[in-house]
C-alpha cells in the first residue's frame, strides 16, 4: 500500500507537469482526488489494515494528499497567470499617442519676470506699492528735484494732458506718494505702467513696465544699494551674474549710477548680446537726494535711502532672447505659448 | 560731446591706450558712447606725385600714370579727370584697405595698374574737413607732404572720443572741462594755460561800448571786448580740421574761432558788427511789447516780454543765448567787431529757445547753466586766437558787467560722515587728494571744502560723497544687505493676492495672458458701434499726441481684445483664449486725476467655444476669489453685443448685488467690422468689484453621514423662462433637506409645444441627522412643482 501511495504521487506530479489548461487540470483533480479518485480509492482500502500501520499509512497518505492539493494548486495559478498574460496582451496600447490634455494658459512673459522680480523683494522685506498712471506734474517731476524747465525734462518726452497732469513717465511718482504718506522704515518696490512719447520700434513703445524700489532708514548706505542690486541681478540673472556701477546724474538720487550686468549670453567674453562690451545696462540707482527726501518731509540729516529703477521688457527680451518689443504686444497666440 | 583726442591731449597726457583711457573714464562718470577712428579702416595709404602721364592706348576716359611713392614708382590707370603731371596726390597702394574694400593689382583696358588715386569721399573725409577738395576727382595737394608719407600723418586724421555729458556737468561740454575729468581720473596733471593777449590796437575799450544790464536775474555777467582792423577769411587748415572733427562746419575765421574757443572753454561766444550797433551801447534787457527780430537764419521773430534780448541803444540785436540778429550780423565788409561772452539764466534760454524752437551748441550750453567765472578767460582766448590768426587787433581793456559776483559755496568736510553714507572706509588723506584733484579748496584746519567755481552741481553733503566715491570707484564698495537695520515683513496686499488668483484661474481656465497698450484712438468708440452720445466717450486726452490714433486714454478693453483677437484670425489661428488684466481711465468731474479702474478682459473664439464656455470661466473665478453671491442677467440692449447672447454680472458679498460688468457674444456687426470670426466671445469685469465681493475665508463642513435621496424633475415652461429663476424658485421650496440642484437636460422639439421648452433638473436631497424616507421627499417636491405651476405655469412631464 505504501508502495501504491509512491507510486500515485509519482504519476499524478508527472501527469501535472503535462497539463496545459484548466480543464486538463480539473480532469486530474478528478482523477486522483475525486470521489473516485485513485487517492480515494487507497484510502478507502485503509479500513484492512493493521492498527499499527493504520496511522503510518494514513499520515503517508495525508503527505501525498497535500503534495498533490499543492501541485494542482500551483499549476491553478500559473495558468491563470498565463490566461490573464494572454488577454493583457490584447489591451496593448501606444502610449506614444499624444495624451488628452485641458491646456493651461500661459503667463505673459512680462508678468513672469515681474513675478520673479516680485518674489526676489518679496524675500528681502519689500512690500509692493501701486499709484496712478495718470500723475500730477508735481508728483512726477518736481517732487524729484526736477522743476519745470530743469534740462533734465529733455530726456523724458512726456504726454501731458493738462499743464499740470502727465502720463507718468516712471514709476518715481509712487515713490513719492508712499513717502508722504508713511514713516520709515521704508521698503518698497513699484512695479507698473509708464509712458513716455517715443516712436515704436525693435526696442521702443510709448507705453511701458518698470520696477523701481525704495528703501529709506536711518544709516542707510551706498554699500546696502550695491549688496542689494547684486542681490537681485544674482536672482533674475544667475548666481555668478556680476553687476558694475558706472557714475551717472539723475536729478532724484546723489550719488547716482548706472548699473550694468556680466553679460547672460556670453558670461562677460562678449557676443552679440552685449555688443561685444561684456555688460549690458539694466538699471539705473542711486542714494535718495536729499531735497527728495526732504520734500517728502523725511528729515535728510536722520534718513537716508536709496532707489533704483529697471525697464521690465528689457530685462524680458533679454531674459527669453526676444528680439522685437513689439511681440510683446502683439499677443499672437503662437508667441504667449512658448512662455 | 564729441572731443579730437588730439585737442584733449593740449591739456593733459592721456598715458594710457585708447581703450583703458575708455573704460577709467567711464567709470569715473564721463561715459563714452564711443570712438570715431576718422581714418577708419583705412590702410596703406600713401603720399604719391604723378611724374609722366599719358593717354590710353584703347580708352579715351582713362589715363596712364607713372606715380612716384618714394619707395618705388608705380604705374597707375586712372578716369579721375583732374589729374596732371606733378599732382601730388593720395594714392591706395596694392592691399590698401578703404571704405570701399580693397585695392588690388588690376588691368583696365589691358593695361596693368598697381594701385589707385584717392578722391576725399573714397577715404571717407568730407570738404568740412578738407575745404580745398574739389567736389568730384582725385584729391591734390596744396602743399609738398613728403612722397611715401602716410595718409593718417599728413591728413592730421585723429580719433574722436564721444563722450555722454549728463545735464549737472555743462563744465564737461568742453575740452578744457574733459581734459580736467581726464586728469582727475587718469591721475596726471592738467596742463592749464592763460591766454596771452597783446592788445595791438591800444585805446580804451571803454571809449568803444557802454554796458547795461536790465535784467540781472536773467543775466549774470556780460563782458565784451573790441577788435579793430578785421579782416575776414577762412580760418587756417588746422582749426577747421579740429572744427570738423568735434562736429562743427568752419564757416570763416571770425565765427570759427567762437566755435571753437566754445568747444574749448565751454563758453559761447557771439561776434557783434560793432558798427551796426546804435548808440555804441549794449543794453541786455527782456523784449520790449511788440518787437521782432530778424534772427541769422533769416526768420523774422515775434519776441515776448520775458524773452531776454541784448540790444543796442534802439533795439534787440540778439536773442540772448539762443541766436543773433541780422541787423548786426558779421559780414565780408565787418570792420569792428564787439565780442560777448556772458552767461544767462540757464532756464530762461531754455523757454527761449524753445519757443522759438532753436537750439543749438549755444543754447544748449547756457541753458544748463554756465560758470559766471569763466568769461573772461574766454574772451581772452578767442582775442588770442584773434591776433595769432591775424584777424584784427584788440582793443585793451575788457568790459565787465557782473551785478552780483559768485559767492565761493563753503560744505563741511566730514570723512566719517561721507565714510558711513557709501558703508566704506576711505581715510582722509585719500579724500583730500580726491577733492584737490578735482581743483577744490580744502581747508584742512576748518574742515571745509570749497568746490571750484565750474562745479556749480556741488551743493549738498551727498554731491560731495559722490565725488570720493566716483574716484574711489563705486566698484569697489563693498556690498551689504542693510545688515543692524529693523527687518520688515515684506509681502503682498490683499488685492494684489487676489491678481494673482485671477490671473491663476483664467490660466487654469487655459486663457493666456494678454497685454495692450492703453492708449488708444478716438475712433474705436465706432468700432464698438458705441452711440454718440455714450458717456464711455468721455476720454481723458493727450494734449501733445503722436497722432491722432495715438491720443487718447481707454475707457474700454473691448476695442483692444478685438484687435488682438483679430490679428490672430487673421493669421489663422483656430482657437484663440485670451485674458488681460489692466486699467481703464474714466475723467472726473472736478478732479485732476480720472478714475483708473482696473478691468479683467476676456476674449475667445474657436471650433467648441460659446457663451457658455466664456461663462464658465467666471463661475470658475467666481468660486476661486470666494464670491458667494453672483447673478447673470440678459443684456438685450448693448450695441457691441448680441442681443441675445449678452449678461450682466452682478455680485455682493453682503447686501446689495453690485454690476461688475459684462459678458456675451459680439455682436455680428462689430465682429465683422473687427475682422474678428463670427462667434467672439468677449468679457470685461470690474476688478475692484470683484475683489470687494471676494473672501478667502473658509470653513470646513462635515462630511454627510447619512445618504442622499435623488429625483429627477422635468417640467414643460415658456421658452423665454429664465433656467435661473426656476433654479431660485426650487430652492426657495425646497425645504431643510434641498441639498442640491443641478440643470441636466434642455429639450425643444417633437413632444414639446411650440414656444415651449422642457427643462429637466436633478435634485439632491439630504438629512444630517437620519437617512431620509420618501414620505420627506414626496412633500418636498410637491411643495416645489406647486410653486413652479404657480410662477411659471409649469406643467410635469
Amino acid at each position: 500500500m505504501k508502495q501504491q501511495l509512491q507510486e500515485i504521487q509519482k504519476q499524478a506530479l508527472a501527469s501535472l507537469s503535462e497539463i496545459r489548461d484548466v480543464r486538463e487540470l480539473e480532469a486530474l483533480k478528478v482523477e486522483y482526488l475525486g470521489k473516485k479518485g485513485k487517492l480515494t480509492q487507497i484510502l478507502k482500502g485503509m479500513g484492512a489494515l493493521s492498527a499499527e500501520e493504520r496511522p503510518v499509512i494514513g499520515q503517508m497518505a495525508n503527505d501525498v494528499r497535500i503534495a498533490l492539493e499543492e501541485g494542482i494548486a500551483d499549476v491553478r495559478a500559473r495558468l491563470e497567470r498565463e490566461i490573464l498574460n494572454n488577454k493583457l496582451k490584447t489591451e496593448v496600447i501606444d502610449v506614444t499617442i499624444p495624451g488628452r490634455t485641458k491646456p493651461l494658459g500661459k503667463k505673459h512673459p512680462l508678468t513672469s519676470v515681474l513675478d520673479e522680480i516680485k518674489d526676489i523683494f518679496i524675500g528681502m522685506g519689500y512690500e509692493i506699492a501701486e499709484g496712478p498712471e495718470v500723475e500730477l506734474d508735481y508728483n512726477n517731476f518736481e517732487a524729484l528735484n526736477i522743476p519745470k524747465n530743469h534740462p533734465a525734462r529733455d530726456t523724458q518726452d512726456t504726454f501731458y494732458i493738462s499743464e499740470n497732469v502727465v502720463l507718468r513717465t516712471h514709476t518715481s511718482p509712487v515713490q513719492i506718494r508712499h513717502m508722504q504718506s508713511h514713516n520709515p522704515p521704508i521698503r518698497i518696490i513699484c512695479p507698473g505702467r509708464v509712458y513716455r512719447s517715443d516712436t515704436v520700434d525693435a526696442t521702443h513703445s510709448p507705453v511701458f513696465h518698470q520696477v523701481e524700489g525704495l528703501v529709506v532708514d536711518k544709516g542707510v548706505t551706498m554699500g546696502d544699494l550695491v549688496g542689494t542690486l547684486q542681490a537681485f541681478a544674482k536672482g533674475i540673472f544667475g548666481e555668478n551674474t556680476r553687476i558694475r556701477l558706472r557714475p551717472h546724474h539723475f536729478p532724484f538720487t546723489e550719488p547716482s549710477a548706472e548699473v550694468d550686468v556680466s553679460c547672460w549670453g556670453c558670461g562677460g567674453s562678449g557676443c552679440r548680446i552685449c555688443k561685444g562690451e561684456g555688460w549690458v545696462e539694466i538699471l539705473g540707482a542711486g542714494m535718495v537726494h536729499p531735497n527728495v527726501l526732504r520734500e517728502c518731509g523725511i528729515d535728510p540729516d536722520v534718513y537716508s535711502g536709496f532707489a533704483f529703477g529697471l525697464g521690465i521688457e528689457r530685462i524680458t527680451m533679454g531674459k527669453y532672447g526676444i528680439d522685437d518689443m513689439r511681440l510683446l504686444f502683439e499677443n499672437d497666440m503662437r508667441f504667449l505659448k512658448q512662455f | 560731446m564729441k572731443a579730437p583726442l588730439k585737442w584733449l591731449k593740449d591739456y593733459v597726457d592721456i598715458n594710457v591706450d585708447i581703450k583703458e583711457y575708455i573704460s577709467a573714464m567711464t567709470l569715473s562718470g564721463s561715459k563714452v558712447e564711443g570712438v570715431e577712428d576718422m581714418a577708419g579702416d583705412i590702410e596703406k595709404v600713401v603720399v604719391g606725385k604723378i611724374v609722366e602721364l599719358k593717354p590710353h592706348p584703347d580708352a579715351d576716359k582713362l589715363v596712364v600714370c607713372k606715380v612716384d611713392v618714394g619707395s618705388e614708382v608705380l604705374q597707375i590707370v586712372t578716369g579721375a579727370p583732374n589729374v596732371k603731371e606733378g599732382d601730388i596726390i593720395p594714392v591706395a597702394l596694392v592691399g590698401a584697405k578703404l571704405p570701399g574694400g580693397q585695392i588690388k593689382a588690376a588691368k583696365l583696358r589691358g593695361v596693368e595698374s598697381f594701385g589707385m588715386m584717392c578722391s576725399i569721399a573714397e577715404l571717407n573725409l568730407t570738404k568740412d574737413y578738407l575745404p580745398d577738395a574739389p567736389e568730384h576727382g582725385v584729391y591734390i595737394f596744396n602743399d609738398n607732404p613728403p612722397l611715401g608719407a602716410d595718409i593718417r600723418d599728413v591728413f592730421d586724421l585723429d580719433r574722436v572720443v564721444e563722450f555722454e555729458i549728463t545735464s549737472n556737468r555743462p563744465d564737461c561740454l568742453c575740452i578744457i572741462g574733459l581734459a580736467r575729468e581726464s586728469a582727475a581720473t587718469l591721475g596726471v596733471p592738467f596742463k592749464k594755460r592763460e591766454p596771452v593777449v597783446k592788445e595791438e590796437a591800444g585805446e580804451d575799450v571803454n571809449s568803444y561800448a557802454k554796458i547795461e544790464i536790465l535784467n540781472p536775474e536773467l543775466c549774470y555777467r556780460y563782458t565784451a571786448r573790441v577788435v579793430k582792423d578785421v579782416k575776414i577769411g577762412p580760418s587756417p587748415v588746422w582749426m577747421q580740421r579740429r572744427l570738423a572733427a568735434a562736429g562743427m562746419r568752419p564757416i570763416n575765421n571770425i565765427v570759427d574761432i567762437t566755435n571753437y574757443v566754445m568747444l574749448e572753454y565751454g563758453q559761447p561766444l557771439h561776434a557783434f558788427d560793432y558798427e551796426k550797433l546804435q548808440g555804441a551801447k549794449i543794453v541786455v534787457r527782456t523784449a520790449r511789447e511788440g518787437e521782432v527780430i530778424k534772427t541769422l537764419d533769416g526768420q523774422d521773430r515775434k519776441l515776448d516780454t520775458d524773452m531776454l534780448c541784448i540790444c543796442d541803444a534802439e533795439r534787440p540785436v540778439c536773442v540772448a543765448g539762443v541766436m543773433g540778429g541780422e541787423n548786426s550780423e558779421v559780414t565780408e565788409s565787418t570792420k569792428m567787431l564787439l565780442l560777448e561772452s556772458a552767461t544767462f539764466n540757464g532756464a530762461s534760454v531754455r523757454v527761449t529757445s524753445k519757443k522759438m524752437g532753436l537750439r543749438s551748441e549755444s543754447s544748449m550750453r547756457f541753458e544748463k547753466g554756465l560758470d559766471t567765472e569763466n568769461t573772461i578767460a574766454a574772451l581772452n582766448r578767442c582775442a588770442e586766437l584773434i591776433e595769432q590768426l591775424g584777424a584784427g587787433k584788440v582793443v585793451k581793456g575788457i568790459i565787465d558787467c557782473y551785478p552780483r559776483p559768485y559767492e565761493k559755496p563753503v560744505l563741511k568736510f566730514e570723512p566719517d560722515r561721507i565714510n558711513a553714507f557709501l558703508g566704506t572706509e576711505i581715510s582722509t588723506e585719500k579724500m583730500v587728494e580726491i577733492f584737490e584733484t578735482l581743483e577744490f579748496e580744502v581747508d584742512k584746519k576748518n574742515m571745509t571744502l570749497t568746490p571750484p567755481s565750474f562745479r556749480r552741481d556741488i551743493e549738498h553733503f551727498q554731491d560731495l560723497c559722490e565725488e570720493v566715491a566716483r574716484f574711489y570707484d563705486y566698484n569697489n564698495i563693498k556690498p551689504s544687505l542693510l545688515s543692524g537695520k529693523e527687518s520688515k515683513q515684506g509681502g503682498k496686499t490683499y488685492k494684489q493676492r487676489m491678481e494673482d488668483v485671477i490671473r491663476n484661474t483664467m490660466m487654469g481656465c487655459g486663457l493666456n495672458e494678454a497685454y495692450t497698450l492703453s492708449i488708444v484712438s478716438p475712433k474705436v468708440f465706432d468700432q464698438i458701434n458705441l452711440p454718440a452720445d455714450d458717456p464711455l466717450r468721455n476720454t481723458v486726452t493727450i494734449l501733445n499726441p503722436m497722432g491722432e490714433d495715438f491720443s487718447v486714454l481707454r475707457t474700454t478693453t473691448i476695442p483692444d481684445m478685438l484687435r488682438v483677437l483679430s490679428i490672430n484670425n487673421n493669421r489663422k489661428i483656430p482657437e484663440v483664449r485670451l485674458f488681460e488684466l489692466s486699467y481703464v481711465y474714466y475723467p472726473v468731474e472736478g478732479s485732476q486725476l480720472p478714475d483708473e479702474r482696473e478691468v479683467l478682459t476676456i476674449g475667445m473664439y474657436g471650433r467648441n467655444t460659446d457663451f457658455f464656455e466664456l461663462k464658465g470661466c467666471i463661475e470658475e473665478l467666481l468660486a476661486a476669489m470666494g464670491i458667494g453671491k453672483a447673478e447673470f442677467k440678459a443684456e438685450t440692449n448693448n450695441p457691441t453685443f448680441h442681443p441675445g447672447r449678452t449678461a450682466r454680472l452682478y455680485v455682493g458679498a453682503k447686501g446689495e448685488l453690485k454690476d461688475c460688468g459684462i459678458l456675451g457674444e459680439i455682436h455680428p456687426e462689430v465682429a465683422e467690422k473687427n475682422e474678428c470670426p463670427k462667434r467672439t466671445y468677449v468679457a470685461m469685469l470690474d476688478v475692484a468689484t470683484l475683489i470687494e465681493a471676494s473672501s478667502t475665508e473658509k470653513q470646513y463642513k462635515q462630511l454627510p453621514k447619512f445618504p442622499a435621496v435623488t429625483r429627477d424633475l422635468a417640467v414643460v415652461v415658456d421658452d423665454g423662462i429664465y433656467v435661473a429663476d426656476l433654479i431660485s424658485a426650487i430652492n426657495q421650496k425646497g425645504g431643510e433637506f434641498l441639498e442640491d440642484v443641478s440643470l441636466f437636460d434642455i429639450y425643444k422639439g417633437e413632444q414639446v409645444p411650440e414656444g415651449k421648452k422642457s427643462v429637466a433638473f436633478s435634485l439632491s436631497f439630504r438629512a444630517s441627522d437620519r437617512t431620509l424616507v420618501d414620505e420627506d421627499v414626496n412633500t418636498a417636491m410637491a411643495r416645489i412643482l406647486k410653486n413652479l405651476e404657480k410662477n411659471f405655469g409649469a406643467q410635469l412631464r
